[in-house]
């Protein structure tokens, strides 16, 4: 079944060399299933998730031919009707907790502001945030909901993102590098808690990120991204067949424990993929 | 920088929020003292002779000697604002030269009607320059942002006793919509009893409605023009501040799980914008004081600016220096104040 | 190539090339920028008026007509701004009022412009206790408010222009101190700085040489943003008597005198406020514009 069908997105930004593209006609689609994106940084993709989710920085402009949501069109979606969508049925986690939740308001009044999307009532809402807390396995969620962000660890922090992203219990979550603001130690942590959650609940991910390896070692399916294009797309499981350079590059950058790699290998561009 | 952080090391027993109290504490007792400083060497620079401001020009020779000597002028410098700093300390800013009253005890009686002026500038100032800041910073570009901004300009430009000449001739002398100037009209003015000194208080405080709105008819331009001040400042602030905050992450987090675009401006942005903005407001309210200077000549407002301009051109060098001191010592003590409010509306200060 | 293709390239060939290309693009954008543009014609009139003051101004400033017939007249064509209460030329003295508002704006950014940037530029360079000492003493002056602190300097040294001038730049100079140690504190770990250090120069010729001359620009905009705040000080001073004194056509001093007239005759007191909000908005609108172009963060 298909969840979400996007045909040549693009986005572009005004520039003084007048406007660049830094999405350029990506295409796929995605059923119930976990979805990689992989490029560097610059590469557009994180500006594809935000595309999907109609958060284009105003300055931008994002077109496609075809972009639908479980049978929505979105690129004629209006602003009520996105704000229907969204929290409600797609959702986002971002990079960093120091910066993207609320600095002035308690954790419990940001959960309970997402949970009154689907609660009965304010102690309903409530309720559910504290069962949300203890789903991505906070010990003490009532010491959680009173405390303000910069109180939590990074991880803690973004266990509470991920809570509050889910507790509409969406159909499409969108994660955006979301473990590479955490120490190597608490990533796995956050990144098993996210696998749970979101094969328990039948959801769509999109994990975007840097890192090749984890993403496939944690989605179905893998999307590389260049320039704003898509260059390769591939099985996770098929990945040590991947026929495009700048994927076996990506590959080759991988330290690893077995031989000594030396001259340490760089990646290798090439202004031809772009095109 | 260095000893404040060695110093921080050495107190790490003490809590961290008492500690930063201490320090706020005695950064503004030292500001304080320098206060005192510039005053005091003001006063010693003046050609007015201090003796003879005492004594009167006819006064023999002995008579003045004598009280050059009561003066302390015979003393080194350094002892002399010793005697000044003491003298200030407990209280005493001398004797007015023109009232020949206490310099505490003018200042006392005046300083309510300039509080009461300036507090209804400042409201007027916040609930219309927030409001305005805000939209600008939504509309960015747009053209109500640029009708903002010129608003604000104009309002940075015009000299605050010319248009308060203007709106006494326009308001006051041809549509007769306000009082003119003075604080409330002589048929009131007994009928109230003192008891804060502020007019508009005092009166709703005794029933007196028909005060009230006489009152209200004699400081509803004053404040108005003042509170054009503040708005320009403080809209122009609110604007800045709610870019920053528009641009964060977190906005982009409260979107994402669908919050109405409203709650996001005046409750997520605007909850953190407001933390900065204190410190703007209070600011500006203490910048009102030097307005209210030149606005309490225009309108006869029998307030601290007044008394200030009166001393001036009599040369009651005393009133001049104790007022600048009060006012000085006023725009320490709202500094201090906006210190505290940040620390207690930003979390991430308050549990440090 | 045309001049302004090799301004706007991408690949400079050379420093000057590089710096001249960022100077025309600062001014294209603020070209574009329509209130900074009104605001420099304004400023440019202001000066233009003042050098030529006594040939643009149709009568004597200081003396006036007949005291029976030409006293307290309307607006007209003869009097365009209309005539005092001493049968002066209202117009006439509003533009030989423009003299001193330039020199006032002129003076006090001479002589306060020099004592900040030394002030904090000692600072900053020194930091410690010099840095501590110096930065209370601008604290201090900063805690009172800039009209009040100007009121008591005058109070002391008696009232007139030249005093009023030299309030002013002590009460101005503060912000642009504090200003000046900001940037030092940047400058001061720089490579350039430490290399010169290394060849041994003197630490005075370090700051004098190397570090003002960096902090210069951001310093000079400050003052610009500053000048309207400035005239209006002086305009108040001259209201309440403590600055030019009369028969000088300060434009302040214009309003306070015609302060009396204000219900019958209201142009006597209208018309020099008028030319003091006009100046004063001029240079708002030039400083805001430059302030937009030269901070990157403000801009978008």
């Amino acid at each position: 079944m298909t969840l979400l069908a996007v045909e040549n997105l693009t986005v572009t930004f005004p520039s003084r060399q007048g406007p660049q593209s830094v999405v350029r006609n990506v295409s796929f689609t995605l059923g119930r299933e976990r979805l990689g994106i992989v490029g560097e940084s610059g590469s557009g993709k994180s500006q594809t998730g935000r595309a999907l989710l109609g958060l284009t920085p105003t300055s931008g402009l994002a077109t496609a031919d075809r972009m639908e949501f479980d049978g929505i069109d979105l690129r004629a979606a209006s602003p009520a009707q996105w704000r229907k969508l969204r929290g409600a049925r797609m959702s986002m986690v971002m990079q960093d907790p120091k910066f993207s939740l609320n600095p002035v308001m308690t954790i419990g009044r940001q959960l309970a502001e997402a949970a009154r999307r689907v609660a009965s009532g304010s102690a309903d809402a409530r309720d559910r945030a504290v069962a949300m807390l203890e789903a991505v396995q906070i010990r003490d969620p009532a010491r959680v909901m009173a405390a303000y962000p910069h109180e939590l660890s990074g991880g803690m922090g973004q266990r509470a993102m991920i809570a509050m992203m889910l507790i509409t219990e969406p159909d499409l979550l969108i994660a955006d590098e979301p473990t590479s603001a955490l120490d190597v130690t608490v990533q796995i942590e956050v990144l098993r808690i996210l696998d749970d959650l979101v094969t328990s609940r039948g959801m769509g991910l999109i994990f975007i990120s840097h890192d090749l390896q984890l993403v496939s070692s944690f989605c179905d399916r893998v999307l590389v991204m260049y320039a704003g294009r898509v260059v390769e797309e591939l099985r996770a499981a098929d990945l040590a067949q991947a026929q495009h350079p700048y994927t076996r590059g990506l590959m080759g950058c991988l330290p690893r424990i077995d031989g000594d790699q030396r001259p340490l290998p760089t990646l290798q561009r090439d202004e031809a993929w772009a095109r | 920088m260095t000893d404040t952080a060695s110093g921080e090391g050495r107190h790490g027993a003490l809590p961290a929020l008492l500690w930063k109290i201490v320090k706020i504490l005695a950064s503004v007792a030292l500001t304080f003292l320098g206060l005192l400083l510039v005053t005091f060497l003001i006063g010693r620079v003046v050609p007015v002779d201090p003796v003879l401001a005492v004594v009167g020009d006819r006064a023999s020779q002995s008579v003045y000697d004598r009280v050059f000597i009561e003066l302390g002028l015979d003393k080194p410098l350094y002892e002399q604002f010793w005697i000044y700093l003491q003298k200030i300390l407990s209280g005493d800013l001398g004797t007015s030269f023109l009232t020949k009253k206490p310099i505490v005890e003018d200042i006392a009686r005046v300083f309510p009607a300039t509080l009461e002026l300036a507090t209804v500038a400042i409201l007027i100032g916040t609930i219309f320059g927030i409001p305005l800041g805000v939209l600008a910073a939504v509309r960015q570009g747009k053209l109500s942002d640029q009708i903002v901004r010129v608003v604000g300009l104009i309002g940075y430009s015009a000299p605050i006793f010319w248009l308060g000449l203007l709106g006494l001739l326009i308001f006051y002398a041809r549509l007769h919509w306000v009082a003119g100037p003075g604080r409330i009209d002589i048929s009131y003015e007994y009928s109230i009893t003192p008891r804060t000194g502020l007019m508009l208080w005092d009166s709703a405080m005794q029933g007196q409605w028909d005060a009230f709105r006489n009152a209200f008819s004699h400081i509803i331009l004053p404040a108005a023009l003042l509170g054009y001040y503040s708005l320009a400042y403080i809209s122009r602030m609110t604007r800045s501040f709610m870019l920053a905050e528009l641009a964060q992450e977190y906005i982009i987090t409260a979107r994402v799980k669908g919050v109405a675009e409203w709650r996001i401006i005046w409750v997520h942005a605007l909850r953190n914008a407001a933390v900065p903005l204190v410190t703007v407001v209070a600011l500006s309210y203490a910048g009102l004081l030097e307005g209210s200077v030149l606005t309490e000549t225009v309108f006869a407002w029998p307030g601290l600016g007044q008394y200030l301009t009166n001393s001036l051109q009599n040369a009651d060098m005393n009133a001049v220096l104790g007022g600048t001191l009060v006012i000085g010592a006023i725009f320490v003590g709202l500094n201090l104040l906006s210190d505290l409010l940040y620390t207690l509306l930003d979390p991430r200060v308050r549990r440090r | 190539m045309s001049t302004r293709e090799w301004l706007l390239t991408e690949q400079p060939a050379s420093r000057r090339q590089a710096r001249l290309g960022q100077t025309y693009r600062t001014w294209l954008a603020f070209t574009h920028n329509r209130l900074a543009m009104v605001g420099l014609g304004i400023v440019l009139v202001l000066v233009v008026v003042a050098v030529l003051a006594p040939w643009l101004a149709p009568y004597d400033p200081i003396v006036g007509g007949s005291l029976r017939t030409e006293r307290l007249l309307a607006p007209s064509w003869q009097h365009l701004m209309g005539t005092d209460d001493q049968a002066r030329d209202i117009l006439s003295r509003i533009i030989h009022g423009s003299r001193i508002t330039l020199l006032v704006v002129a003076l006090v950014a001479v002589i306060a412009t020099p004592i900040g940037l030394l002030v904090g530029t000692t600072a900053g360079y020194y930091g410690g206790w010099v840095d501590t000492v110096l930065m209370r003493i601008t604290d201090i002056f900063l805690a009172f408010p800039r009209l009040i602190l100007a009121l008591a300097f005058v109070a002391a040294l008696g009232p007139g222009i030249e005093n009023a001038i030299i309030a002013i730049a002590i009460t101005s100079w503060p912000p642009y101190a504090r200003l000046a140690r900001a940037e030092t504190l940047t400058i001061r770990t720089a490579d350039h700085i430490d290399a010169i250090r290394l060849q041994g120069a003197h630490s005075a010729r370090i700051i004098w040489g190397h570090v003002v001359p960096l902090c210069l620009s951001s310093v000079i905009v400050r003052v610009t943003l500053d000048m309207a705040g400035i005239i209006l000080t002086a305009a108040g001073l001259g209201f309440l008597g403590l600055g030019a004194q009369p028969p000088q056509p300060e434009w302040g001093a214009m309003i306070a005198g015609g302060r009396r007239f204000i219900l019958d005759h209201w142009w006597v007191a209208t018309m020099p406020g008028l030319a003091i909000f006009v100046v004063s908005l001029g240079f708002n609108f030039l400083g805001d514009g430059l302030r937009d172009v030269l901070d990157p963060k403000a801009h978008k």
